[in-house]
């Protein structure tokens, strides 16, 4: 059952990252980005990630493709001829794509059988640990602990980060200040 | 247990994002196409997240925030060109050409 959904949407996450890829339209391909995104929300659901799937909905889906539509439709770029690259181009991307999936291939696979070589990696937690801690802490509290306890200094430093990213975007995107 | 096909599947899209940069001219999709390899790469936290504790979970946030700040920057610097150029193609930028 479980696997059976899983299945579902990462066929669906994936397919529609191929359409997004390929599409000429820079609409369809955000648009197709955004179903990639909703499945990847459900993925994390899958994989006891309730909140950061919310999360990946309302940030993702909802604020940054509105913001990448809007950014199109801005410049009504919609009807142009198409970006692909040529031939030579399309054969290079593909080919490097390939490379890179064998290459992450190799290590994931690495990482499952117990590391590398001389190194290995340590899985402590036992199975569904995280579905225990869920009902025992909620599934925000869960992530509430360490945010807000061992990685208070990058929390802080991200609002400096994106306060500074606000003032950028004003200043790059506006005519005259 | 689902990590490893979480893993296969996060390095798939890392892939097809790798791919769509390599592919497009436009400066608008291959930024999507980064976006697409960001959340591969989170797919692939919130996966081992179940077996390594939840610490990835919140460096999913951290990721987020900084494509948040990213995509806002990015495209207003993609307006900003375009208002000079009249044009997003990558082909068309060519101020630095000898």
């Amino acid at each position: 059952m479980l696997g059976g959904f899983f299945w579902g949407l990462a066929v669906v996450a994936v397919a529609a990252a191929l359409l997004c890829v390929t599409r000429r339209s820079p609409v369809a391909s955000a648009l197709w980005l955004v179903v990639t995104m909703f499945a990847l929300a459900g993925l994390y659901l899958l994989l006891d990630a309730q909140f950061v799937a919310i999360i990946q909905i309302l940030v993702y889906a909802g604020a940054i493709m509105v913001l990448f539509l809007f950014v199109i439709m801005v410049l009504n770029i919609g009807h142009r001829p198409s970006d692909l690259r040529g031939w030579v181009g399309r054969g290079v991307a593909v080919l490097l794509g390939a490379g890179i999936f064998l290459q992450l291939g190799v290590i994931f696979w690495a990482i499952r059988s117990g590391g590398f070589g001389q190194q290995t990696v340590a899985f402590p937690l036992p199975a569904g640990e995280l579905q225990r801690m869920q009902e025992a802490q909620g599934a925000v509290g869960m992530i509430a602990g360490p945010l807000f306890r061992q990685y208070l200094i990058p929390f802080e430093i991200t609002s400096v980060l994106l306060l500074a990213a606000i003032v950028g975007a004003v200043v790059l995107a506006k005519r005259k200040l | 247990m689902l990590l490893g096909p979480a893993l296969g599947v996060s390095a798939l899209l890392f892939a097809i994002g790798v791919g769509g940069v390599l592919l497009r001219r436009n400066a608008i999709v291959i930024f999507m196409c980064v976006e697409l390899m960001l959340n591969a790469v989170n797919l692939s936290f919130i996966a081992l997240a179940q077996q390594l504790g939840v610490e990835g979970q919140v460096i999913v946030f951290f990721v987020m925030a900084v494509a948040a700040a990213e995509a806002a920057v990015g495209l207003a610097v993609i307006l900003a060109v375009y208002r000079h150029q009249d044009s997003v193609n990558l082909q068309d930028l060519n101020l630095l050409r000898g």
